[in-house]
């Protein structure tokens, strides 16, 4: 299995510990992960803030790369799966859009790159039955509560990843690795990442309301497969903690560092060390399978 | 709620901009509140989504491109995706951005339109974002330094920040895409 993988600027800052589990874990399964040479910025939502034409640009550039390499494009950062997939559907259904960039960058782009989740990868391409075989170790009853957050599942014509309203794909993995998935109702609910610098006051509440409510579901942890939500849920804890008067020492972890740590890779190569809160709890539940 | 529209004045509306930016047809909208219910910060605005999509449709001029929703969406499409109209709400957000931006409407809470340049300043420069160097520049331009200061030394200490500048891009292209849009 072979693709092109488009990291997104944050692999290189904020979510160091996303690409390096992600990649650790893609190794241990064969998967070859191709990083497209010259590949920028998405735009992310300051693009798509200011100006449209920016923000299908941007995406179709890394588009076209991944067209050139005859490959499908595998991202693990929501933001970037949205704007991605959201210029394949502007180039697709808006000739003056695909005209423009294509003038631009000097190269058609005709939309037609299919752009995947690396969970989607994980579940369509590798498969759960393959995945079992692999791991040598389990969460042995962990509970989990899995949260998606917004983009990856929203816009439903646009993303076309799992259900809008209540996704399962992550839960299906947690269950595979013998954790307990939990059934709780903030799995799409905003955390507010976009506002973190500019509105914290209105993103302490949010994140505030999302763990709030995985710890009354019970949760040990909080799995993520977005940057963005990582660092918003995980970093705003002690504020949250500050200003509202809650415990919460709840670790959030990504849904690979979890694969990783069933496939018996150590913690550095996760960079488990990276995260605020502490993932000791989850760590002590890991268990070698007999 | 109650909506106020001003009479007798010559308020040039508009509707027709936004829906031209955004490719919607906002008269489709009958008002069942679906975004306003679902929106994650409707607690924390003064006009939740659909009172927006309202006032457009009553004949909002620029005045409305003040509005706070403007700014604390977070974008997360959960309007678009429960619009029994099929309504993209979230572009009409944007089209009100863009337009609220061009007509120097009144500054929001927490400015970012400056968070948006800082962002893709770094982009044109470097080709990919330098968290760093974006964050020191909005924190200068609204002197808000000490935010957060608390979580950089553990930041620093778990490298969860890249120091230096990103390397790697295409950047050439990058401005290229750039110069097109500003030019345009």
């Amino acid at each position: 299995m072979k693709y092109a993988y488009y990291p997104g600027c944050s692999a290189e800052s904020t979510a160091r510990d996303l690409h390096s589990s992600s990649i650790a874990v893609a190794r241990r399964l064969s998967i070859e992960l191709i990083e497209p040479d010259g590949w920028s910025c998405c735009g992310a939502t300051p693009a798509h803030q200011t100006d449209r034409l920016l923000a299908a640009s941007l995406p179709a550039f890394n588009l076209i790369l991944a067209m050139e390499m005859g490959l499908d494009m595998v991202v693990n950062c929501a933001e970037c799966f949205s704007r991605l997939k959201m210029t394949n559907h502007e180039v697709v259904n808006h000739t003056e859009i695909r005209k423009q960039i294509g003038a631009t960058i000097g190269r058609d782009y005709d939309g037609s790159v299919n752009v995947r989740h690396f969970i989607e990868i994980l579940l369509e391409d590798v498969g759960i039955d393959f995945l079992q075989d692999k791991f040598t170790h389990s969460l042995s009853g962990l509970k989990v509560a899995c949260y998606y957050g917004c983009l990856l599942v929203r816009p439903q014509e646009i993303t076309q990843f799992d259900n809008p309203e209540n996704p399962v794909s992550m839960d299906r993995l947690i269950n595979v690795m013998g954790g307990e998935s939990l059934d709780w109702p903030h799995k799409v609910e905003c955390c507010g990442a976009g506002l973190a610098l500019t509105r914290t006051d209105v993103v302490v509440h949010l994140a505030d309301s999302i763990i709030g409510m995985a710890k009354d579901a019970g949760a040990d942890c909080i799995a993520v497969a977005c940057p963005l939500c990582q660092a918003n849920l995980d970093m705003r804890q002690s504020d949250i903690n500050n200003e509202k008067g809650r415990h919460y020492d709840m670790p959030i972890v990504y849904i690979s560092q979890l694969l990783g740590l069933c496939l018996g890779i150590s913690m550095d190569a996760l960079g488990l060390r990276k995260l605020m809160v502490s993932p000791s709890c989850v760590i002590h539940a890991v268990s070698a399978v007999v | 709620m109650t909506i106020r529209i001003k009479k007798g004045k010559a308020v040039k509306n508009i509707i027709s901009a936004v829906e031209e930016l955004a490719g919607v047809d906002l008269s489709e909208c009958y008002q069942c509140k679906k975004c306003s219910c679902g929106c994650p910060v409707s607690g924390h605005t003064k006009s939740p989504p659909s009172e927006i999509i309202r006032r457009l449709q009553l004949g909002a001029g620029d005045e409305i491109l003040s509005s706070d929703i403007i700014w604390i969406c977070s974008s997360c499409e959960t309007c678009f995706a429960r619009c029994p109209m099929g309504i993209d709400m979230a572009s009409v957000m944007d089209a009100l951005r863009v337009l609220a931006v061009k007509r120097q409407a009144a500054k929001p809470k927490g400015d970012i339109p400056l968070f948006n340049r800082a962002f893709l300043k770094t982009v044109n420069m470097f080709g990919r974002t330098y968290d760093l160097v974006m964050i020191a520049a909005y924190k200068m331009g609204t002197l808000t330094f000490m935010n957060d200061m608390d979580k950089f030394p553990s930041m620093l200490k778990k490298r969860k920040i890249a120091i230096l500048p990103p390397r790697g891009a295409d950047k050439k292209t990058v401005k290229r895409i750039f110069d097109s849009v500003s030019h345009k």
